[in-house]
């Protein structure tokens, strides 16, 4: 999903352009602006990449390096639905590995994939700080506490049923 | 832009109209509904609740009731969490549909709803947050205004002596007397290693520099604690006064805080209270005319556990891959952009105002000899009372679990906890007694760690969980040195190796080599304590690992290749559940007579053992 917005003949997209502007041309920004372009878009494209890259005078290979460090940063559009189960140790404790499993087995992808059709991803997040409602998911980010196999099951149901 | 003279005046007037949230016997005519608007109860709809009962107080046009969103309560498992005062009755699992009711009985007939009210582990009601368990052993200090105030308004800060011990500090105090004073205190660094504060400040103090900064580290990593991310949502300004009092100490002003992305509502509530903070010219150019300037930022991590090392932060923050620096030199010397630089944690932070205000005398007479003050973990997996407990040091791990956590859930027995998540080592039953404090978790194989704490019943594998745990630590090692980047790999290989029933004789013996190399060899913390939950777990479960590698037995169950599943006749009633429920037709048996597992056809995916109201079937 390649940003297509037009802006005449420069070929910027004015959003990045927004973006990257409430920022001074300072190398320390680089983590900043990654985590709203990622916000924004829901991924880092290349072509984000060379905008910043030309923004704050920083290589292309730098940035790339950076935005594969950390892992909040993607390079792949994600699902429409993102899907991100907590593995962390109070989650884990309490089972959240076989809900991890049953939605890897429902959507028939892996971690860090999407679905063919566009409709979901999923990602096995490090705690989310909700541990005291463990094992938590979350889908677009509303969280769902207290959550079993089944939970996990009528999410993807009524999605699948109602993708709107 | 107010004046030390207007914030007084504000301190004065407001201190009175909230003087019913802390005092049960206060005669005023007001109502407060506190409820709950930490990462917790949020997940469970409690801003729904809060737009509800405005909603509905505004219909019926009652006078003298508010609506506040605080932080946490601590008790994460009973939310969302409704608190009326001035008479701090407790309403627990609120679901919004419940407001109508609240306001119309509680509010405007004075009857208590009781239905809502929360039981305690021994199923007694109970009408009052003191009167719970899980309060009764805690001592809030750094926690002292979550649930309190009203987190995004500053007048609230303010009237709880909010940004007095900035004015004792600014107006009485030479930076050396700061420093003395929390040296005499006892504190030590919360984010883990428990490094004396005093000490980190002094550093940074004689450090040579023209610019110096303080770092605030909020990259709260270890999976399983949310301790610093409640103090940044429930008292974001206690955090930026005790910068600002750091950054007087040691000659900064300009300050950094370091924060997970994935934490919002923190960043979000620490973004607004710097805002108000400037508005007030409480941050800013020569503050109340004393000659300091400070000035805050927040910068936000983007998911690397690896960060949480300090020179590894600072790195982040300098817009480059988070990877740590060798030390010496180390950031006092040497930090952000290559000036002297003081770190140190939120839950460090959070007690700075409270030393200073209250004097050192009165810190250091809480807590044990070496470790002073108290602690705040974030108690959770199998465990009744999951949440956020603060204790004085020296309370007892047993205290911990039983008295404050209400026991194990499910009639299950205690076989672990777990702190210092994937730095840390377990503590087992015959270990329940070690009060907590730096040296004492230390000496049993563990460490205290940033607070996490998570049990674990008889349910779980302990090999398993070092396999969890090194999973982590391969995920999050940074690369940057071969012990821990290649040496948790091969960690990780051979423990799964002996959970999928392919161990041999002498694996227990390679792990323990790995474990010390990496241990010795690797540069930063990750790496160097990266071996201990495997160290830890073989130390006090080493028959287990056996278990695994000679009998290919694992007894929690856990490990499904291991697993052979049978029914015990004693038990088993003849209920016909697991039959019922079996994905494969596995199991035989009638009706009242004890069933069998055909363990060809089984495929281990432990529908039944979850079925089974008996406890029949056994791994």
């Amino acid at each position: 999903m390649e940003n297509t917005k037009c802006s005449g003949c420069t070929g910027k997209d004015p959003k990045m352009e927004e973006i990257l502007n409430q920022y001074k041309q300072t190398k320390d920004n680089l983590i900043q602006i990654l985590n709203e372009v990622q916000e924004y878009y829901g991924y880092i494209s290349e072509k984000s990449m060379a905008a910043i890259s030309e923004y704050l005078s920083i290589p292309r290979a730098e940035i790339y390096g950076v935005v594969t460090f950390y892992s909040r940063f993607t390079l792949k559009p994600k699902g429409k639905y993102h899907i991100a189960i907590c593995l962390g140790t109070a989650c884990f404790v309490k089972g959240s590995e076989q809900i991890l499993d049953r939605a890897k087995e429902r959507l028939k992808i892996d971690v860090g994939e999407t679905t063919k059709d566009g409709m979901f991803s999923l990602e096995a997040t490090r705690c989310i700080g909700a541990c005291g409602l463990a094992p938590v998911f979350t889908v677009n980010g509303e969280v769902y506490g207290k959550a079993t196999v089944k939970m996990m099951d009528e999410i993807i149901d009524k999605i699948m049923e109602n993708p709107e | 832009m107010k004046t030390l003279e207007e914030i007084k005046e504000i301190r004065e007037n407001k201190i009175k109209e909230l003087d019913l949230r802390v005092n049960t016997a206060s005669d005023t005519r007001e109502k407060h509904i506190l409820v709950c608007h930490g990462t917790g109860c949020t997940s469970s709809k409690s801003p729904k609740i809060i737009e509800n009962f405005r909603k509905i107080i505004e219909e019926k046009n009652i006078e003298n009731v508010r609506v506040i969103q605080t932080g946490c309560f601590g008790l994460c498992a009973k939310g969302p969490i409704v608190i009326i005062r001035p008479e701090d009755t407790f309403y627990a699992m609120v679901k919004p549909e419940d407001c109508e009711e609240i306001i119309e009985k509680h509010i405007q007939k004075g009857e208590i709803v009781e239905r809502l009210l929360c039981k305690d582990i021994d199923n007694t009601v109970v009408k009052k947050l003191d009167e719970l368990n899980f309060y009764k052993k805690q001592k809030r200090i750094a926690l002292k205004n979550c649930g309190v105030i009203d987190p995004e308004n500053i007048d609230e800060y303010i009237a709880f002596d909010g940004y007095k011990a900035l004015e004792k500090v600014l107006f009485s105090m030479s930076p050396d007397d700061v420093i003395e004073t929390i040296s005499n205190s006892g504190l030590r660094g919360r984010g883990g290693a428990g490094f004396p504060t005093g000490k980190k400040w002094s550093f940074t103090k004689m450090a040579q520099g023209d610019q110096k900064y303080v770092v605030c580290n909020a990259d709260e990593g270890d999976p399983g604690a949310f301790m610093d991310r409640s103090i940044l949502e429930g008292d974001p300004h206690c955090v930026v006064e005790a910068m600002m009092i750091a950054g007087f100490a040691i000659g900064a002003n300009k300050g950094y805080i370091y924060v997970r992305a994935e934490y919002p509502i923190a960043v979000e509530r620490f973004q607004k209270a710097i805002d108000q903070a400037r508005e007030y010219g409480i941050l800013g150019e020569n503050i109340w005319n004393s000659g300091f300037s400070f000035d805050l930022e927040i910068r936000l991590g983007a998911g690397a556990f690896v960060c949480g090392e300090e020179t590894a932060l600072l790195e982040s923050i300098e817009g480059k891959r988070g990877q740590p620096r060798l030390k010496p030199p180390f950031p006092a010397n040497e930090g952000l952009y290559g000036k002297p630089t003081l770190i140190n944690n939120v839950e460090t932070y959070a007690n700075i105002t409270k030393i200073i205000l209250n004097g050192a005398d009165w810190y250091s007479s809480i807590g044990t000899e070496k470790s002073k003050g108290t602690k705040v973990f974030a108690l959770g997996g199998n465990v009744n009372n999951t949440g956020l407990v603060e204790v004085p040091m020296g309370v007892t791990l047993r205290e911990i679990v039983y008295d404050i956590g209400g026991g194990i859930p499910n009639g299950r027995k205690f076989k672990a906890a777990q702190t210092g998540g994937p730095s840390g080592g377990c503590i087992t039953e015959e270990n329940l007694d070690t009060p907590i404090d730096y040296e004492s978790l230390q000496a049993i194989g563990s460490m205290m760690g940033s607070g996490g704490l998570i049990v674990m019943d008889d349910s779980k594998c302990m090999v398993n969980l070092a396999k969890f745990y090194l999973g982590f630590t391969v995920d999050e090692s940074c690369g940057k040195c071969t012990p821990c980047r290649i040496g948790t790999k091969r960690l990780l290989e051979l423990l799964t190796k002996i959970t999928e029933g392919k161990g041999e004789e002498g694996d227990i013996e390679k792990l323990e080599t790995l474990c010390r190399n990496i241990q010795k060899a690797s540069i930063c913390g990750l790496g160097q304590t990266a071996p201990n939950p495997v160290l830890s777990t073989l130390k006090y479960f080493r028959e287990e690992y056996e278990e695994h590698i000679k009998e290919k037995k694992c007894r929690a169950g856990e490990c499904k290749a291991l697993m052979q599943l049978h029914i015990d006749p004693e038990l088993c009633k003849g209920c016909g559940l697991c039959k019922r429920n079996c994905p494969v037709d596995a199991i035989n048996g009638e009706i009242k007579q004890p069933h069998v597992i055909d363990t060809e056809k089984c495929i281990k995916c432990g529908t039944c053992i979850n079925k089974c109201p008996f406890h029949a079937i056994k791994s």
